[in-house]
């Protein structure tokens, strides 16, 4: 019975066992999931902000995009994947509040997808599947076993990426 | 140092939720021409990625206000209802039993949104007028979806640090009923310090040798 893996705000986890790593409530935080089929590695990093410049200290690599991803991918390295067999996949970033004459482009979510696939590109590292944006939140599961990854969110159907 | 509240700091914002709550509860009395009472059962601080565990996990989905607050001491703040109460309430605004439905519509979220925007008033009214601050907050937002979504969305939007949010739970009791929502204050970084100050507790830390501590 595999079981559930939380990755909490800001954190990455690297696991290798065939259990399912989750998180819950993503708004507009990004869930980015790497998996490496062959020897079935997966790591998943719950993104917060777009890029680690603006804060005064970085305390916590995995809260931004520039930060996290490289170091989700060396993880994953470390752990033995190549990076030519990494599946990457990405949710969320969705805008959950409105706000009256607030372009798209301002709000976190946004900024936040568009800063993770830049640093996946930097990486060479594109993506193979993805649920972003819109204006609801998302729980996301992430099977180790297949390297699938489900998308949850309240009033609609399940999006399996 | 926000989460070293001592019992003496807490006491004073909770002194302030109270009276922000009695504010709150006679605006709305007037608005629903019903009595209206209001009392702030517990006011606690905490991490807000464990704020999610305290109204019921991350996936529970809520009915979240949300506005900012500007000003002297700039902060955040989020009204969370469960689904039914947040119905209920918006209910009691609409009056009009054959416009009311049990879906959380445009006029219904008009009418939350406006609930929000006089609790929130009213709890900036007693803080600016117990604290001397100078504060006016911003028109609500709303929405409705897993509260962890809600959460950390807002924690995102205050960019760095400050990752602890002031809860005050704030219980709303109208015709009979008692409706429990919760109120977070979540005062941008730095802005705790001058609520503080503001109140005259600023130093009333808590030290083992009871002395005060330093600045």
């Amino acid at each position: 019975m595999p079981k559930s893996i939380r990755v909490g705000m800001s954190e990455i986890v690297v696991a290798e066992t065939l259990d399912i790593l989750v998180t819950l409530g993503l708004g507009s935080c990004i869930g980015v999931c790497v998996y490496d089929p062959t020897i079935k590695v997966g790591g998943m990093a719950h993104v917060m902000l777009p890029d680690s410049s603006t804060s005064k200290e970085v305390t916590t690599r995995g809260k931004f995009a520039d930060t996290a991803i490289p170091d989700l991918i060396e993880l994953m390295q470390k752990k033995g994947a190549a990076k030519h067999r990494m599946l990457v996949k990405m949710a969320g970033g969705a805008q959950m509040f409105a706000y009256p004459g607030m372009s798209p482009q301002m709000h976190i979510g946004y900024r936040n997808a568009v800063a993770v696939e830049k640093a996946l590109s930097a990486l060479g590292l594109r993506v193979s599947g993805k649920s972003i944006g819109g204006h609801s939140g998302r729980s996301i599961y992430m099977d180790l076993a297949t390297g699938t990854v489900k998308v949850r969110m309240l009033n609609s159907p399940e999006i399996i990426l | 140092m926000i989460k070293d509240l001592s019992p003496m700091q807490l006491d004073a914002i909770r002194e302030v939720g109270n009276i922000g709550a009695g504010h709150a509860a006679t605006v709305l009395s007037q608005l629903l021409k019903q009595k209206v009472a209001m009392t702030v059962p517990r006011v606690n601080i905490l991490p807000l990625p464990e704020a999610c565990n305290v109204v019921g996990g991350p996936e529970q989905p809520m009915v979240g206000i949300y506005l900012r607050v500007f000003g002297d001491a700039p902060s955040k703040i989020l009204f969370l209802f469960p689904e039914d109460k947040a119905l209920f309430v918006a209910g009691l605004l609409i009056e009009d039993p054959d416009k009311c439905r049990n879906i959380l519509g445009e006029l219904e979220v008009s009418a939350l949104k406006e609930i929000g925007n006089i609790l929130t008033g009213a709890y900036v009214y007693a803080f600016s007028d117990f604290t001397g601050l100078h504060m006016i907050s911003s028109v609500p937002a709303f929405a409705f979806d897993m509260v962890g979504a809600i959460l950390n969305t807002i924690l995102a939007d205050l960019g760095q640090m400050g990752d602890y949010a002031v809860l005050i739970d704030t219980r709303l009791i109208a015709c009979d009923l008692s409706i429990d929502g919760h109120f977070f204050l979540i005062p941008d970084p730095g802005s705790l310090t001058t609520i503080l100050e503001a109140l005259g507790v600023k130093n009333e830390c808590q030290s083992p040798s009871g002395s005060e501590c330093q600045k």
